[in-house]
């Protein structure tokens, strides 16, 4: 499981937790979350999440 | 002629080399100055305010507003053009220019004091627009940029910005918690300290959080606040170093006059706009109706489309030229840089504003963003619908 972290908020999503009030399940892999997503905290694109080497 | 077909023209981008206006309004201070030593009147060193607070909100009432989008077609491509990079960048060095002239004049120019305050309050409305400049850069995700406008937030001592903005006023943005979303009832001058402070306050605790998970100290040099304000502190040093003591009280007050005018753009942009809070208990997301927005042209024009704040807020990362325009989002009745003048008289204000909250919101006003001390008088006055 892996950690996606927003670059312009720096909300993280994390695959492990998913965002279930969002309808995205715990366990859902960042390539499967739609390109259509957007952060919940300030709205950038998926595209401006950038992978997160934590724990 | 051999390619000529019955397909539709391509479009072209009508405001493309107007947004080169952008760099040259930032030399309005010294343009003031040339046209005083050319005339002798005083009156042109007041150039820049008089631009700013009278001549652009006639533009925009004469030259209207411009509701067109680019095609969905052409926004990637739109969005990709370096040119529109370049303005924004271009604009750093005009800035600077009338920063370091601005002060140089005021120290050494032998001014008299109607004509230093002319050039006091020009220097400090560059400085101030700047911050947008700082704004459309710290938004973009490269390295280059983001240094780019740590730079352009030097001189109006604003550093801290280039966090507060993007991680605590887009996440918390139209909720009471957010500094910089103003309030149903609140003046400018109550606005004021409570955004400077809460914004300062919030950008440090911003980076204290992350640096601690870091494991590292808040005064650690990684830390951004601190990174942008020695930008600050090692310019103004610079500048009295070389032009004398006279330098910094000049640098300080324009400074502050052009954080100011930040600040009451803040103030118009979400004023009494709240999120609804969900059944968890956290914020809706923000949407188009969470801004007040303008599409007046002249205004648009030299803040870089800023005034489309509604697309701005959905899409943060989205460039100045693809900013959209959207049915049915708050709108003022004139642009950003009339409105600023309207909320400099509170009451005048409050008559044009308040009842357009109040409509926006349907008459519900407990839905409204309101201030604290007035909440109760407000929602007996409306009513609080379904309550």
């Amino acid at each position: 499981m892996k950690k996606w972290r927003c670059l312009v908020c720096d909300f993280v999503y994390d695959e492990a937790k998913g965002v279930p009030e969002e309808g995205i399940a715990p366990g859902t892999r960042w390539e499967d979350v739609p390109d259509s997503w957007t952060c919940p905290d300030c709205g950038a694109a998926k595209s401006d999440f950038v992978m997160e080497e934590i724990d | 002629m051999t390619t000529a077909t019955l397909s539709a023209p391509a479009w072209t981008d009508k405001k493309r080399y107007l947004w080169l206006l952008g760099i040259v309004v930032m030399g309005l201070p010294l343009y003031g100055y040339g046209l005083y030593l050319w005339t002798g009147l005083s009156l042109f060193f007041w150039t820049t305010p008089v631009i700013v607070y009278t001549l652009i909100p006639l533009f925009d009432r004469l030259i209207g507003e411009d509701e067109s989008n680019p095609p969905d077609g052409v926004m990637a491509a739109l969005a990709q053009e370096k040119y529109y990079r370049y303005v924004v960048y271009a604009a750093i060095p005009a800035q600077y220019l009338s920063f370091i002239g601005g002060t140089y004049l005021a120290v050494r120019g032998d001014l008299v004091w109607y004509q230093w305050l002319g050039l006091l309050v020009s220097v400090g409305m560059t400085s101030g627009l700047a911050i947008n400049v700082g704004h459309e850069l710290g938004h973009q995700t490269s390295k280059l940029e983001r240094w780019l406008a740590k730079i352009a937030l030097a001189p109006v001592m604003y550093g801290h910005f280039y966090v507060e903005h993007n991680r605590g006023h887009h996440v918390r943005v139209a909720t009471p918690e957010d500094p910089a979303t103003s309030r149903f009832g609140e003046s400018f001058y109550e606005f004021l300290p409570r955004c400077v402070y809460g914004s300062i306050k919030s950008a440090w605790e911003i980076e204290k959080q992350r640096l601690e998970k870091q494991g590292k100290s808040v005064w650690s040099i990684e830390n951004d606040n601190l990174q942008a304000w020695a930008i600050t502190v090692a310019l103004f040093a610079a500048m009295t170093a070389w032009l004398g003591w006279w330098a910094l009280p000049f640098m300080i007050v324009q400074g502050a006059y052009g954080g100011s005018l930040l600040e009451v753009v803040n103030y118009l942009e979400h004023y009494g706009l709240r999120r609804q809070k969900k059944a968890d208990g956290s914020y809706e997301r923000c949407q188009p109706h969470h801004s007040w927005n303008s599409n007046h042209t002249a205004t648009n024009i030299f803040l870089y489309h800023l005034q489309r704040h509604s697309d701005h807020h959905a899409n943060p990362t989205r460039s100045f030229q693809t900013l959209r325009n959207f049915e049915g989002v708050p709108r003022l009745p004139n642009g950003y840089a009339g409105m600023i003048v309207v909320a400099y008289i509170p009451w005048l204000w409050f008559r044009v504003m308040d009842p357009k909250v109040v409509q926006h919101f349907g008459g519900d006003m407990s839905k409204a963003n309101i201030k604290p001390s007035i909440r109760d008088r407000i929602l007996a006055k409306y009513g609080s619908a379904t309550a």
